[in-house]
């Protein structure tokens, strides 16, 4: 499904140049779930957002379902966001003056879905996550963990193959956590989502079924494990 | 994919709402824009409105004669000074001139006019029953003048309203006698009313009486037989200039006036002078719709920077949105349409609020306003310009945003 050939990102800060991928070749399979770690500093989160298409590359090809998008304009990134994946990040990311289901709407809002599914599936979504009779909350009157399970209805409404969390449990406790984590392993097993989750928790890493080590922009270990 | 544009009003109001007060800031300059401009439009139309009905209150297809300069002793007197005009000018335009369809002959003067215990001072104007026609005037009661009138120099008066406002009050003058300079003389009629004249002379202050009496009893002139003014009503407008050369050619070979002699009098189109009046009005409505559409450009400058604001303010949800698939497009739009509903809202307001200014100003002042469907129209078009304008700048720049920094944005 994903497919990054020596993939390689530099960022330009001022008049120095900080490379932040150094070739990066891998292989995610349909139905996967990766657990990416590595210290900070180490190209993870830059490589998760070229894999989300927020981000291009410098050099290498990425491709997505057999697609390369490593030069696909911004509307086109945008457009494969909205179908084909999902975001859940360490800060929930949800809009503050929007309820929960409004929230869950929006990416529905941005493929054209006319109105009354819209609220229907939002609904449905809401439901499923355990969310039934929050619907109407503003993110500010739900616990941490009803915000991520809020974020993740949003990340899956549109049935998009593949999840993106970006530490998913970084503001959680660890009860929250746990909870959270068996949601992501159900989707990945009852709805053969793709999973890549970045991580630098072991334990959050041991819900994950393969593991890849960054260290200084280049893969250093790649490991299956037993879920 | 098309985002429906009724969901981007919504969100558009309830970001607006959000900062109520802010909102209603941004919108004030809009509002003062289009009510200014609506408002002072409402004045210089109501102005030029006016201007045209009074035009027709004087009489249509009006021309004036009026005894010019005549040299006398070496010193140039300006026109009107001396007359030379004669009743028989005013009769030999009336039979010659084909254009011409009414003349009357004028010799006025300000008199002190008594009836009874009551005494007030009015324009007394001596014509030929030939003015009725002339200056499109009716009688409310009575008789006209007549010829007969004229022949016998009559000690008869038509009275305009004010005048018997003034002497009468609510009694019926017809038939009754007042005296003018110490003559006594009948009044057999009563004007229509006619309001004000263009330059705000009350048109109903007057008498007439028959020009004969005039020139014998009331006013003094050098020669018997002078009148001051003739007036005279063309056959129609597009008559006018005929008449007016008809006129000219006449009275040049009436005086004895050789190709380079000296004109004695001179011939005046009041319609002409009061379409430049008109005219006037127009431009000085033009002028005070200019100055009130700089508020309206300045409230558009007060959109933009609170939109720039915004943008700034609101970097995060921006990259949220993008990170769910926003496309430029879908972006750009959200942040115009807000823009959008600041400035048409404010229009809404500020068309109300002209309305009810231009209301008060003819109910305090006394100006005659009217707000035409026009500049309704207009003001609120150019307001969504305004916030199309204003807003797009702020709305390209959100669309710029790089969706990673964006969302590490607090």
């Amino acid at each position: 499904m994903i497919r990054t050939f020596d993939v390689t990102k530099v960022y330009q800060v001022g008049e120095m140049t900080v490379p932040a991928l150094n070739g990066v070749t891998l292989n995610i399979g349909r139905g996967d779930f990766v657990s990416i770690m590595g210290p900070s500093g180490s190209g993870k989160s830059t490589f998760m957002n070229i894999l989300g298409c927020l981000d291009l590359v410098t050099a290498g090809r990425y491709l997505l379902d057999g697609v390369d998008v490593s030069h696909f304009s911004k509307d086109e990134l945008a457009e494969i966001r909205n179908r084909r994946m999902g975001f859940v990040f360490q800060g929930f990311n949800l809009l503050s003056r929007s309820s929960a289901q409004e929230n869950v709407e929006l990416p529905m809002l941005y493929s054209g879905t006319p109105a009354g599914e819209r609220r229907e599936r939002a609904r449905e979504a809401l439901v499923k996550l355990g969310l039934e009779g929050r619907e109407h909350h503003l993110p500010n009157q739900l616990s941490g963990g009803q915000q991520q399970r809020v974020a993740i209805a949003r990340a899956m409404v549109n049935e998009a193959p593949l999840l993106f969390a970006d530490e998913p449990t970084g503001n959680l406790d660890t009860k929250t956590s746990m909870e959270i984590m068996d949601l992501v392993v159900r989707l990945n097993e009852e709805s053969q989502i793709t999973i890549v989750l970045v991580t630098h928790e072991l334990d959050i890493a041991a819900f994950s079924r393969r593991v890849i080590r960054f260290v200084d922009g280049v893969v250093v270990s790649d490991v299956k494990q037993g879920a | 994919m098309v985002v429906s544009i009724w969901s981007t009003t919504k969100i558009a109001f309830r970001a607006l709402w959000v900062n109520k007060m802010r909102s209603a800031l941004t919108m004030l300059g809009i509002i003062i824009g289009v009510g200014s401009v609506i408002a002072m439009l409402a004045v210089g139309q109501g102005a030029s409105e006016k201007i045209s009905e009074q035009v027709a209150s004087m009489g249509s297809n009006l021309l004036i004669v009026m005894s010019g300069s005549v040299t006398s002793g070496g010193l140039r007197m300006g026109s009107g000074t001396q007359m030379t005009l004669t009743l028989e000018d005013a009769y030999a335009i009336e039979r010659e001139c084909s254009a011409v369809v009414a003349v009357a002959p004028m010799l006025n003067g300000v008199a002190q006019v008594v009836y009874g215990n009551q005494n007030w001072a009015t324009a007394v104007q001596g014509t030929t029953p030939g003015i009725l026609e002339v200056r499109d005037a009716a009688l409310v009661s009575g008789r006209p003048l007549t010829d007969q009138d004229i022949r016998a120099a009559a000690k008869v008066v038509l009275l305009g309203q004010t005048v018997v406002d003034n002497l009468f009050g609510s009694l019926d003058p017809v038939g009754q006698i007042i005296r003018i300079k110490k003559v006594p003389f009948t009044v057999i009629g009563v004007l229509e009313k006619k309001g004000q004249s263009v330059v705000g002379q009350d048109q109903d202050d007057l008498a007439y009486i028959p020009v004969t009496t005039a020139q014998k009893k009331i006013i003094g002139t050098t020669f018997a037989g002078m009148v001051r003014t003739i007036l005279i009503k063309a056959r129609s407008a597009e008559e006018m200039d005929r008449a007016e050369r008809q006129v000219n050619d006449l009275l040049k070979q009436r005086h004895r006036i050789s190709p380079k002699g000296e004109i004695d009098f001179s011939i005046r189109n009041l319609t002409q002078m009061l379409q430049v009046a008109e005219q006037s009005t127009r431009v000085m409505t033009l002028l005070l719709g200019a100055i009130a559409s700089v508020s309206l450009l300045v409230g558009g400058i007060g959109i933009m920077n609170i939109m720039l604001v915004s943008v700034t303010e609101r970097t995060r949800e921006i990259g949220i949105r993008m990170a769910v698939g926003a496309k430029t497009w879908a972006i750009r739009m959200q942040f115009l349409v807000e823009a959008l509903t600041l400035s048409l809202s404010g229009g809404v307001i500020g068309i109300i609020l002209g309305v009810v200014t231009s209301e008060i100003l003819s109910r305090l002042a006394g100006w005659t306003t009217i707000v035409s469907p026009l500049s309704v129209i207009l003001a609120f078009g150019f307001s969504g310009m305004v916030g199309i304008f204003f807003g797009f700048y702020p709305a390209y720049k959100a669309s710029l945003l790089n969706p990673i920094e964006a969302l590490r944005c607090e």
